[in-house]
C-alpha cells in the first residue's frame, strides 16, 4: 500500500510538473491535451487497474472488461474509492477513501474513454437542482430507487450479504453517475429510460429529504428506517423511562435515621 | 453456597447474637409470620423544616406546570407553522412541535411529580392491612340461588311446552341470518378478475418515468425499468387497482444467458418483461441486481432468477413471477403479444 | 327544622341539621347518594387498599397510555378525512406539491403540517401505541411470572389477553389509515394473506376491499373498525379488567404480615389517589416529550401509496413483528391440486400467528389442571419457585423474540454487515431450537436459585467476615436470617406430583386409566418431580442445624 501511495504521489509531481511546463500554444492544446491526459492516464491504468482489469482494459476474471464503461464509471468507481478495490473482498466493493486527485480521475476516465465510447461525466448543470421538480423527483425514486435505497436513500439489504449502500452525503454528481453507469449489481437507468430531467428531479428530491438542511418536523430522525427502529425507541426511552418512573412512585421514601 | 462445605462445628459461636435483637423468637416454629414490621417515621414526619421542604417542593412543580401551559399557549400563538429550528443534537426539526411538546410535556410532568411527591413526603405512609373476602358464595346462598332459578324456570314452563321452546329457539338460531345477508354486498364476487390485466395484444409498454412508449434501444442490457400499459394514466378512477395488476419490470439480458426456453421465446431481443407484483403477498419487487439477474422482494425477501423464467431460488415465495410475452409492432415499439397467461400476484385457491 | 321537609335525604339532614347548611360538597354527595348510592360504594372503595411495589404499576402505564390514544385520537378525527378519493396535493409540504395521492393521506399531511399541533398529537398518538402494546407486553410477562394468573383471576388474565390482541390489530388499523406507501405495502400483505385461506378467502379478501385490491373502500372500513369497533370493545374489556382488579383486590408479594387472606398497602383515599393520579400524568408527560423530540411515521418522507412502488425495510409497527417473522422465514410451499392451489407457505403463517399467542394464553388453565388446586391464591409466586412455569415463560418469550428478529432480518443484515439469507436461515432453526435451550436454561437457573435460597434459610447469609480457626483454617461467617427473611423465604408453597391411583380397587377389579390421567400424572411429575424443584427447609432441618450446633 504504502509502495502504491509513494508511487502515486510520484505520478502525480510528474503530471502536476509535466502541466505546469506544458506549451502554452492554445490553438493546438484541446488536442494535445486530450491525448497527453491518454497518456497519463494509461500509466496511471498500468499501476492501479492493469492487474484485475487487464493490460488493455479487456477484463480479466478478476475484473469486467471496461471497454465501453466511458468516462462516467471510472469518475464513480475511481472517486468514491470503490476502485481501485481491496485484494480480499466481502460480497461487494464498497466505498472507501479516495487516493486519487480529481485530475488523476480525469486522465484514467480519458484513457477508458478512449477504449470504447460511454457516458460522460455529466457537467454540473445537470445535477445542479435548478430547473428540477421535486415532487417529480420523488415519485420517480420510490418507483425506480426506494426498493432497495429505502424512501429518503437510507440504504437497505440485498442478497447474501450484498447491500444497497446510504446515499447520505454523496455527491450529486456520483448519484447522476450511478444512475447513468449502473455500479455492481445496480441496474443501470440510462438516458433512454430515465431521461436526463428525470435523474435531475430525484437529484433534487434527495437533496430535499436526506441533505445537510433536511428538516426533520417530528425531531430525532431514528435512522430514518421506520417502524423497527421507532420500537426499539419506544421500548427503552418510552416504556423504559416510564418503568424508571414506576420505581420511583412505588418505592418506600427514605426513612428517618434512628437517633 | 459455600456453607454446604463448612461444618457446622467449625462456625463461630456468637453467630447467634451477631445480627443483635433480631433472633428467632418463635420456638416452635422459627419460621412462623412474624407480623407487619412496626412503622418508621420519615424525616418529614418528625421534622416540620423538612415536611416544609417537601410542602415548597410540591409547590414549586405545581408552579412550573403552571408556567409550561403559559409556554404552550404562548408558543402556539407566537410560533409560524413552518418555522424550523436546529436543536443539537436532534438535528433540524419545526419549532412548533418542539415547544408545543416539551411545555406541555413538562406541564404534565410536573402536576404528576408534585403528586407524587407529596404522596411520597407528606401523606401518611403507614402500612395497612384489609381483610379479603372469598369470591365463592356461602353455601346458603348457593342453595338459595338455585331454589330460585329452578322456581323460574319452572313457572316460565320452558321444559314443559316443547313447542314453544324449539320454535324460539329457531327464531333465535335464525335471525343473525338477515345480519349476514347484509354483508353481501361488501364487495362483488371475484370472478375471474384477479386472472385478467390490463395488458392484452398489442398494447404498447409505456415507460413509467417519461410516460413514453420503450422501443428495444431504449433498454439497455444491465438496465431496470418498469413499464404499464398503454393507456392507464395515474389519474384514471381505477389506476390504483389495474397498476396493482399490470406493472411491469423490464430486463435485457444476453440472450445466451437466459436459461429457461420460454422465457428466451417470449423475449425479444434479450429484452424480458416480468409482472412486478411478487407472487408471495403481492409487494411490488423490483430489488434487481444486474449481475446475478437475481431480484429480491423487499418485503419478504423472496428471491427470483430472471435469467431462469424468474423462478424462486430463495424466501417464502411459491411459484415463479409470470411473465409477459412481448414483441415489436410496426413503428418498432415494444407491444405485449397478449395478457399474462396466469395470474399475476399472490396465489389464491381457485388459481389453480 | 324545616329541612327535614325540604331535603329529602335523612343522613343530609342528620348531618347539616344543627348548623343549618351542609358544606356544599357534602351537600352534592347527599345528592348523588340519594341517586346513586354513592356513600355505599365508597364504604368499601374510598380506602381500598393497594400494595406497593413498581410492576404493579405496569397495567396503569397500559391504562394511561390508552386514554392518552383516545384523547388524542378523537382530535385526529376532527382532521382526519378517511377517504381514498384521489386528489392532487397542493399543502405546504414542497416535495409533494402536485402528486396524486388520496385524501386520506392528503389530510394527514395537512395534520401534520398545517394544523398548529397536529404533528405533535399524531405523534403522541403513535408513540403512546407502540408504549400501550410494549407496556401491556410486559404487563402480561408480570403477571405470568408471578403466576397472578390463578384462580380467583383467570378471567381477568383472559380479558387482558383479549385487549393485547385487540390492541394489536387496532394499531394495525390506526397505521394504515394515512395510505401512505409503508402501510399499503402492509395492507397489500393481509390482501395476500387472506388470499391465502382455502375455499374462502378469495371471497373474503373481495367483500373486505369492496373488490380488486385496494379499491376505494379499505381506508373507510379500517377507519369505523379503528376509531369505533375495536376501540368500543377495548373499553369494555378494560372497565371489566379494573372492576375485577378492585373486586379481587390486588395480589402482593410474600412477607412479613402478609397471608393470603389479607392485602397490606396504602389507602387509595389519598395516597393512591395520589400516586396513580400523578402517575397519569407522569406518563402523559414522557411521552409527550417523546414526541417533541423524536419522529414517527413520518408519512411525508414515505409518499402516498401506490400498489407498483415499495420501499425498502417495509416492516411493520413492532407488535407485528413476530407475525412478520413467521412470513419472512417460512418456505414458499405452495401445493396444486384438482385446479386448486393451497398457499402453504401464507397459509400456515397465518394460523401459527394466533397460535403464537395462544399458547400464552391457555397456559393458566393447563397449569391449572396439572395442580388439580381449587384454591384462590392471592401470594405472588417469585419466579424461581415455579421453575417450570418460568422456564415455558422464558421460553415462550425466546420464541417471540427469534420471530421478532426474523421480522426485521433485513436491517439485521445491513447494520451487522451479515447475509440476509443466513440469518433467514438462523431464525428458521432457532424457531426450534431457542425455546428448548431457554426453556432448559431457566428452569436450571431456577433451581440453582432456589438451591441458594435454600442454603440461605439454613446456614444463613454471607457475611464476607472471613475467620481463621484456632487450627489455621479460614471460614466465612455466616449470620443468620431475620424471622422476617426466614418468613419471606419459606412461605411459598410446594405441590407433590399428582399420583396415579391404585389401579386395582379394593375388589380386585383393574381400574382403567384414562389417557388424559396418564398424561396429568406424567406432567404433574415433570413440574414437581424431585428434580424440578428442590424442597424447601423444613422446621426440623433448620432447628437441627441451629440448636445442635457445637456438638455435631
Amino acid at each position: 500500500m504504502a509502495a502504491l501511495v509513494v508511487l502515486l504521489i510520484a505520478l502525480t509531481l510528474s503530471g502536476g510538473l509535466y502541466a505546469a511546463f506544458a506549451p502554452a500554444d492554445k490553438a493546438q492544446a484541446d488536442d494535445t491535451a486530450q491525448s497527453l491526459a491518454i497518456e497519463e492516464g494509461k500509466k496511471l491504468y498500468q499501476v492501479g487497474c492493469a492487474s484485475c482489469h487487464g493490460t488493455g482494459g479487456q477484463g480479466s476474471s478478476d475484473g469486467p472488461s471496461l471497454v465501453g464503461v466511458g468516462a462516467a464509471a471510472v469518475d464513480f468507481q475511481v472517486g468514491t474509492g470503490r476502485m481501485p478495490a481491496a485484494t480480499s473482498q466481502g460480497p461487494q466493493v464498497t466505498k472507501k477513501k479516495n487516493i486519487y486527485s480529481q485530475a488523476q480521475i480525469d486522465q484514467l476516465a480519458a484513457y477508458i474513454s478512449s477504449l470504447g465510447a460511454g457516458p460522460a461525466v455529466p457537467t454540473t448543470n445537470d445535477y445542479s437542482p435548478e430547473g428540477a421538480d421535486i415532487a417529480k423527483g420523488g415519485e420517480l425514486f420510490r418507483t425506480n430507487c426506494a426498493q432497495c435505497h429505502n424512501f429518503t436513500g437510507k440504504g437497505g439489504a440485498l442478497t447474501h450479504g450484498k447491500f444497497a449502500p446510504s446515499l447520505e452525503g454523496v455527491a450529486p454528481k456520483h448519484i447522476y453517475e450511478a444512475m447513468q453507469t449502473g455500479p455492481q449489481n445496480m441496474p443501470s437507468f440510462p438516458d433512454t429510460t430515465l431521461s436526463q430531467q428525470n435523474k435531475k428531479d430525484i437529484i433534487a428530491y434527495l437533496n430535499a429529504v436526506n441533505g445537510d438542511q433536511t428538516d426533520n418536523p417530528g425531531g430525532l430522525e431514528l435512522g430514518g428506517l421506520g417502524p423497527v427502529s421507532e420500537g426499539l425507541f419506544a421500548w427503552i426511552f418510552g416504556l423504559g423511562a416510564l418503568i424508571v418512573l414506576a420505581v420511583w412512585v412505588a418505592a418506600r421514601t427514605a426513612k428517618a435515621k434512628k437517633s | 453456597m459455600s456453607s454446604h462445605d463448612i461444618p457446622e462445628e467449625n462456625l463461630p459461636a456468637e453467630q447467634d447474637t451477631a445480627h443483635g435483637a433480631v433472633t428467632v423468637a418463635d420456638e416452635e416454629n422459627p419460621f412462623a409470620d412474624p407480623g407487619l414490621p412496626p412503622h418508621e417515621h420519615r424525616v418529614q414526619d418528625i421534622d416540620e423544616q423538612a415536611a416544609r421542604r417537601s410542602e415548597r417542593t410540591v409547590a414549586m412543580l405545581f408552579t412550573v406546570s403552571m408556567l409550561a401551559t403559559l409556554g404552550f399557549i404562548a408558543s402556539y400563538v407566537t410560533i409560524p407553522t413552518d418555522k424550523s429550528i436546529f436543536v443539537f443534537p436532534i438535528g433540524h426539526l419545526s419549532a412548533m412541535n418542539f415547544a408545543l411538546g416539551l411545555t406541555l410535556g413538562v406541564a404534565l410532568f410536573a402536576i404528576g411529580a408534585g403528586a407524587v411527591h407529596w404522596a411520597r413526603t407528606l401523606m401518611s405512609d403507614m402500612e395497612i392491612a384489609d381483610e379479603r373476602h372469598p369470591v365463592e358464595a356461602s353455601p346458603e346462598v348457593k342453595t338459595k340461588v338455585l331454589a330460585d332459578f329452578k322456581q323460574g324456570a319452572k313457572e316460565s314452563q320452558l321444559g314443559r311446552r316443547k313447542l314453544i321452546r324449539n320454535t324460539m329457539f329457531g327464531a333465535l338460531a335464525l335471525f343473525p341470518l338477515s345480519g349476514v345477508m347484509l354483508l353481501r354486498d361488501l364487495g362483488p364476487l371475484p370472478g375471474t378478475k384477479l386472472r385478467h390485466t390490463l395488458w392484452s395484444k398489442g398494447k404498447l409498454l409505456v415507460n413509467m418515468n417519461t410516460n413514453e412508449p420503450l422501443r428495444p434501444s431504449d433498454v439497455a442490457v444491465g438496465s431496470l425499468t418498469f413499464a404499464k400499459p398503454e393507456g392507464l394514466e395515474e389519474n384514471n378512477e381505477d389506476f390504483q387497482t389495474e397498476i396493482a395488476k399490470a406493472a411491469l419490470m423490464i430486463v435485457r439480458l444476453q440472450p445466451d444467458n437466459i436459461k429457461d426456453k420460454r422465457e428466451l421465446e417470449w423475449s425479444h431481443q434479450g429484452i424480458v418483461a416480468f409482472s412486478k407484483i411478487c407472487t408471495h403477498v403481492g409487494c411490488p419487487i423490483s430489488l434487481y441486481e444486474q449481475q446475478t439477474h437475481h431480484v429480491l422482494c423487499p418485503c419478504h425477501q423472496s428471491t427470483f432468477d430472471l435469467s431462469d423464467g424468474a423462478r424462486v431460488i430463495f424466501g417464502p415465495a411459491g411459484h415463479a413471477l409470470p411473465q409477459l410475452r412481448i414483441g415489436v409492432n410496426a413503428d418498432g415499439y415494444l407491444e405485449a403479444l397478449g395478457d399474462f397467461e396466469e395470474p399475476v400476484g399472490p396465489a389464491f385457491w381457485e388459481r389453480g | 327544622m324545616s329541612t327535614a321537609s325540604t331535603n329529602p335525604n335523612p343522613a343530609g339532614d342528620a348531618a347539616g341539621g344543627s348548623r343549618g347548611r351542609a358544606p356544599a360538597g357534602e351537600r352534592l354527595a347527599d345528592w348523588a347518594d340519594g341517586r346513586l348510592g354513592v356513600y355505599t360504594l365508597a364504604k368499601s372503595n374510598m380506602r381500598k387498599i393497594f400494595p406497593d411495589h413498581w410492576s404493579f404499576m405496569l397495567g396503569e402505564v397500559c391504562l394511561y397510555s390508552f386514554l392518552i390514544i383516545i384523547l388524542t385520537g378523537v382530535y385526529l378525527t376532527l382532521f382526519f378525512h378517511p377517504s381514498m378519493n384521489e386528489v392532487v396535493y397542493h399543502g405546504s409540504y414542497v416535495p409533494l406539491q402536485g402528486q396524486m395521492m388520496s385524501e386520506a393521506f392528503n389530510s394527514t399531511l395537512h395534520i401534520s403540517f398545517d394544523v398548529r399541533g397536529g404533528l405533535l398529537i399524531r405523534q403522541i398518538h403513535h408513540w403512546a401505541a407502540l408504549v400501550f402494546l410494549a407496556g401491556m407486553f410486559v404487563h402480561m410477562m408480570r403477571v405470568f411470572f408471578t403466576g397472578a394468573f390463578r384462580k380467583p383471576r383467570e378471567i381477568n388474565w383472559v380479558f387482558g389477553f383479549l385487549l393485547f390482541v385487540l390492541g394489536m390489530f387496532t394499531g394495525f388499523t390506526g397505521y394504515s389509515l394515512p395510505d401512505d406507501l409503508l402501510s399499503g405495502t402492509g395492507v397489500r400483505f393481509m390482501e395476500g394473506a387472506i388470499l391465502s385461506v382455502p375455499i374462502v378467502g378469495t371471497y373474503l379478501s373481495f367483500f373486505l376491499f369492496g373488490g380488486q385490491f385496494p379499491g376505494g373502500d379499505f381506508v373507510a372500513r379500517f377507519y369505523s373498525i379503528h376509531i369505533l369497533l375495536l376501540p368500543g370493545i377495548m373499553l369494555g374489556l378494560v372497565v371489566g379488567h379494573l372492576i375485577l382488579v378492585v373486586y379481587h383486590k390486588h395480589t402482593q408479594f410474600a412477607g412479613p404480615g402478609k397471608t393470603n387472606n389479607n392485602v397490606v398497602g396504602m389507602p387509595l383515599m389519598p395516597v393512591y389517589m395520589a400516586k396513580a393520579g400523578g402517575f397519569f400524568f407522569l406518563v402523559f408527560g414522557v411521552i409527550a416529550a417523546v414526541a417533541a423530540i423524536a419522529q414517527i411515521n413520518p408519512i411525508w418522507a414515505i409518499g402516498p401509496y401506490r400498489p407498483d412502488q415499495v420501499s425498502t425495510g417495509a416492516q411493520p409497527d413492532w407488535y407485528m413483528g413476530f407475525s412478520e417473522g413467521l412470513i419472512r422465514v417460512m418456505p414458499g410451499w405452495e401445493v396444486n391440486f384438482w385446479g386448486h392451489t393451497l398457499v402453504l407457505g401464507v397459509f400456515i403463517p397465518l394460523v401459527i400467528f394466533p397460535l403464537v399467542l395462544v399458547a400464552i394464553a391457555v397456559y393458566p388453565f393447563i397449569e391449572a389442571w396439572v395442580t388439580g388446586d381449587r384454591r384462590e391464591h392471592h401470594i405472588l409466586d417469585r419466579p424461581r419457585n415455579a421453575p417450570t412455569r418460568t422456564a415455558f415463560g422464558a421460553a415462550w418469550i425466546s420464541w417471540y423474540f427469534v420471530l421478532l428478529v426474523g421480522g426485521g432480518n433485513d436491517l439485521w443484515a445491513t447494520h451487522f454487515h451479515l447475509s440476509i439469507n443466513a440469518i433467514t436461515w438462523f431464525v428458521r432453526i432457532a424457531f426450534f431450537v431457542v425455546p428448548v435451550l431457554v426453556f432448559i436454561a431457566a428452569k436450571r437457573i431456577c433451581l440453582g436459585l432456589q438451591r441458594r435460597d435454600r442454603d440461605k434459610v439454613l446456614h444463613g447469609r454471607e457475611s464476607g467476615i472471613i475467620k481463621r480457626l484456632p487450627h489455621g483454617e479460614f471460614i466465612e461467617v455466616h449470620e443468620p436470617l431475620s424471622q422476617e427473611q426466614l418468613h419471606t423465604l419459606t412461605s411459598h408453597e410446594q405441590y407433590q406430583p399428582v399420583e396415579i391411583g391404585p389401579t386395582v380397587d379394593e375388589n380386585g377389579v383393574e381400574r382403567k386409566i384414562k389417557g388424559s390421567e396418564k398424561l396429568r400424572s406424567k406432567l404433574s411429575g415433570a413440574y414437581y418431580g424431585d428434580a424440578n424443584q428442590i424442597p424447601k427447609p423444613t422446621v426440623d432441618e433448620y432447628k437441627e442445624l441451629t440448636s445442635g450446633h457445637g456438638h455435631h
